[in-house]
């Protein structure tokens, strides 16, 4: 979980749409965290429809990224933080995205916490295993 | 950096890019040494044309499928076998061959010349590829150097070249390749020579034979041999040798002929040519500092240096290595040859004649302590042939991988197991036990009544046509739970042979299950790709292959029965031991059987836990990954099958995963809907049967039996050499 970012997908009348986060995880992997300001596309959507994934990698863009690169897909359910709880997170988000302060700590940018219900790592190419949370 | 580099042009700083045996040629042609007129390929037009093709990555993602830890010598076998074939179907792209065209044209334009590897890094004494990659001799045309100074590049991904690197511990992806492209000396006499023999410091050793060096090289021809007192320059000793043929050149490559009478009384060297020859390698040692391995050539009187190399020192270490075992499977043609007549004339007729001699002996008649002298004979035996399986019976097998090359090489099809296909629809043990269990399922296909009978163990009530054939069956193949997988049980009645017939006629027969391709339209196609003597000796070695893979099939299953007998045997010692009638058993008797019964190669039939659960989490493996072993995707319910009491729960449409498929547990085949071993190979014995089926097949699933359980719902993908474990639904 060292990556800084990962691909967010949300969906909207079964149209995917994705983009590009900065994140953080939580020690246990169980919670996943994105910002975004409320006026997106990727926000509204994720409101209406609370189902989202997200992909963490660490592909270099190089042709050995096929032997070598490890994905994670992350399944879960997004819900924006109330203002409380934001104040009380911003501390762990900042110590990895500092760059992000102005950004996060404005009124208009939603916390948004992913509860994590599964991921599923992907090593050499095609090796894929399952991790479960809280079951 | 140039692509290539005359001798004269190269210099210390160029040791990395024209290899060992390059920089080894220039020093000495710089000291004067006579040494045939060399070219070097540098490390950088293998650079641009693995980068340009994208084949670098290609051998990558094939190296990576899995640990290189956690791999097979076969798996090895493949992988390098299916990296070779990329090197085969990928050209060497326009630019890069013009340029390599050219310069080549100028050296040697239509001259025979032998292209050799010079690999990076074997310039030292604890890294030396002596013997790893390879060499072609007598190649003629720039085209043609061009394709084997492909098929050199390729050796440097050969399996004992991978395991090799991997031991001393080199990275396997960082590895470049050198070529020299060298004038061919066609020496009247020829030979090595060590400076310092490895078994006695102070003596120099010497083998030498008429015509070409290849014929030593490749251990065809025995050579004379001397050893010579270093510190006198004495001659200590000379071995004759029966000097029978000599390698010559022909038109293009080499051939082994019969040495002229006039020759076979003469030692390929006089006594005063092998003191000159010390008087080389001594000054080689000297230039380079370490004991040096020289190859030479005299013709026409004048001796001249073919190259020159430290001493590989083998210590004792790796002699019990199993890996390094395996790549002395590297047989010649000539080898192979004598092989198959030993087995063939005498280690198949001899296991059939210790099974049948076990099996007409009354073991109800012997005393208690002549069954102990029994069991223990029987063990002998059964110890005998397990050894000669591993000294011979394998080692032939290698005859499917000569002509898997050779096919490959010649033909170079896309895909490199295509000449499987030539090998299929041999009479296998193992398909004609599977005809005659199909023949019976067939009978009770048509019979309800039969069928009836038989579910409710009235057995002797089917019918002489059923009976007949299961006696036949049970005579030729004996009891089918039995010799399975190291399981030491035997059922003393047919019940599961029943049980795996009616599974098979409450379906429908498997469809294309005995379909063979055309064969003789297939080996017809292949002969004739060839003309005149190349024919004769493609057809000489199909005729080895098909020898070899029906072999591979035909030696298990005798093995097995040889053991069987053991465990008849000691079958006899449990029953007394059990009904002794209160007698006390005789204790030398419950000894022998006690030790008999101990068998450490029997699985535990008890699953490891694969989910891990910890602290709210659950890890599982979803999808896995092997090699595709059989072609076709299936799905059905997995049978994980670690002994023979699983084999007889199979259900008809599971998929069978197991540890290996032993030729003894394909009677179940014909049910299954798709195999998953952990054994990796496509040449073992689960993959040839499935590919015979028509089956879909993975093999070489890491922890295969551990991850996936009976009853999981598995999809494999026999194309991709895929296993997805459970449903496409998310939680």
């Amino acid at each position: 979980m060292t990556q800084n970012l990962a691909v967010l997908a949300t969906q909207h009348q079964g149209q995917p749409y994705s983009s590009l986060m900065a994140f953080v995880a939580t020690e246990d992997l169980k919670d996943l965290y994105v910002g975004t300001s409320r006026s997106t596309r990727k926000y509204s959507y994720l409101t209406s429809e609370s189902r989202v994934s997200l992909l963490i990698d660490n592909r270099s863009n190089r042709d050995a990224d096929l032997h070598e690169a490890v994905a994670v897909t992350a399944i879960g359910n997004a819900q924006e933080m109330v203002e409380s709880d934001k104040e009380q997170f911003l501390p762990y988000y900042l110590s990895k995205h500092p760059h992000l302060q102005d950004f996060i700590k404005a009124p208009s940018c939603a916390l948004i916490r992913i509860a994590v219900k599964a991921y599923y790592l992907v090593i050499r190419f095609q090796q894929v295993m399952e991790l479960h949370i809280g079951s | 950096m140039k692509l290539f580099l005359t001798l004269d042009e190269v210099s210390e700083q160029y040791r990395l890019k024209v290899g060992g045996k390059g920089y080894a040629l220039s020093v000495l042609a710089r000291n004067n040494f006579n040494v045939p007129l060399t070219l070097c390929l540098t490390t950088e037009a293998y650079r641009q044309y693995v980068s340009a093709t994208g084949l670098r990555e290609r051998i990558l993602l094939e190296l990576n499928r899995k640990d290189f830890n956690d791999m097979r010598w076969e798996e090895i076998w493949d992988a390098s076998l299916r990296i070779r074939n990329m090197f085969l179907t990928t050209d060497v792209p326009k630019h890069l061959r013009l340029n390599i065209r050219n310069s080549l044209a100028a050296y040697f334009d239509d001259k025979p010349v032998v292209v050799r590897s010079s690999s990076v890094g074997e310039d030292s004494a604890q890294a030396s590829f002596a013997g790893l990659h390879e060499s072609f001799v007598n190649v003629r045309g720039v085209d043609s150097i061009l394709d084997h100074v492909r098929l050199v590049w390729a050796s440097l991904w050969s399996d004992a070249a991978l395991l090799y690197r991997q031991e001393i511990g080199l990275d396997v992806g960082k590895s470049l390749m050198g070529v020299i492209v060298q004038e061919i000396v066609e020496g009247d006499r020829s030979g090595v020579i060590f400076s310092t023999d490895p078994n006695n410091p102070s003596q120099l050793v010497i083998e030498a034979v008429h015509g070409l060096n290849q014929g030593l090289v490749d251990g065809l021809v025995e050579p004379d041999r001397w050893q010579i007192d270093r510190a006198g320059k004495r001659i200590v000793s000379h071995t004759p040798a029966q000097r029978e043929s000599l390698v010559v050149s022909i038109d293009v490559g080499t051939r082994l002929e019969s040495l002229p009478s006039e020759l076979r009384d003469r030692a390929p060297l006089s006594d005063d040519e092998v003191i000159e020859i010390c008087d080389l390698a001594l000054m080689s040692e000297d230039l380079f500092g370490v004991p040096q391995d020289v190859e030479w050539t005299i013709r026409g009187g004048h001796l001249m240096v073919l190259q020159s190399r430290p001493i590989t020192m083998i210590g004792e270490a790796q002699k019990e290595d199993k890996k390094r075992w395996y790549l002395s499977l590297r047989r010649s043609y000539e080898n192979l040859q004598s092989l198959r007549k030993r087995i063939e004339e005498e280690l198949i007729p001899g296991m059939e004649r210790d099974v049948r001699q076990m099996a007409a002996q009354d073991l109800s008649l012997l005393s208690d302590r002549e069954l102990v002298s029994e069991i223990r004979r029987r063990k002998g035996i059964s110890d005998r042939w397990t050894t000669i399986y591993w000294e011979e019976y394998i080692p032939f097998a290698h005859g499917v991988r000569l002509f898997g090359q050779f096919y490959n090489d010649t033909v170079r099809p896309e895909d490199p197991y295509e000449f499987v296909r030539l090998l299929g629809a041999t009479e296998m043990e193992s398909v004609e036990r599977n005809r005659l269990l199909e023949s019976m399922a067939a009978i009770l296909r048509e019979r309800d009544d039969l069928r009836d009978r038989l579910i409710h163990g009235r057995y002797l009530e089917v019918g002489d046509k059923f009976l007949n054939l299961l006696d036949q069956f049970i005579v030729k193949f004996g009891d089918l739970s039995c010799p399975t997988t190291g399981v030491v049980q035997c059922n003393q009645t047919p019940e599961g042979l029943i049980r795996i017939v009616l599974e098979m006629a409450s379906h429908p027969p498997t469809p294309g299950a005995f379909a063979t391709e055309d064969l003789a339209s297939l080996i017809d196609k292949y002969s004739h790709r060839f003309e005149g003597e190349r024919q004769l000796l493609a057809m000489d070695l199909l005729d080895l292959a098909r020898t070899s893979y029906r072999l591979r099939d035909d030696d298990n299953i005798k093995l097995a029965r040889i053991d069987a007998q053991r465990i008849m045997a000691l079958n006899e010692g449990k029953r007394r031991i059990e009904n002794h009638d209160g007698r006390l058993p005789d204790a030398e008797l419950v000894g022998e059987v006690a030790v008999g019964s101990y068998d450490p190669e029997v699985i535990s039939p008890v699953p490891l836990p694969l989910e891990e659960v910890r602290a709210g989490y659950r890890i599982k493996p979803r999808q896995l990954r092997g090699q595709p072993a059989g072609p076709g995707v299936a799905k059905g319910s997995a049978r994980v099958v670690m002994g023979s009491s699983d084999l007889l729960e199979f259900k008809h449409g599971e998929v069978l995963v197991c540890d290996a498929v032993d030729p003894n547990m394909t009677f179940v085949v014909p049910l299954a809907s798709g195999i998953v071993e952990r054994r990796g190979g496509m040449l073992i014995h689960g993959a040839i049967i499935a590919r015979e089926y028509g089956i879909p097949c993975v093999t070489g699933v890491t922890d295969a039996t551990k991850l996936i359980r009976s009853g999981d719902l598995i999809t494999l993908d026999g194309f991709l050499g895929i296993v997805t474990i459970g449903s496409p639904k998310l939680p």
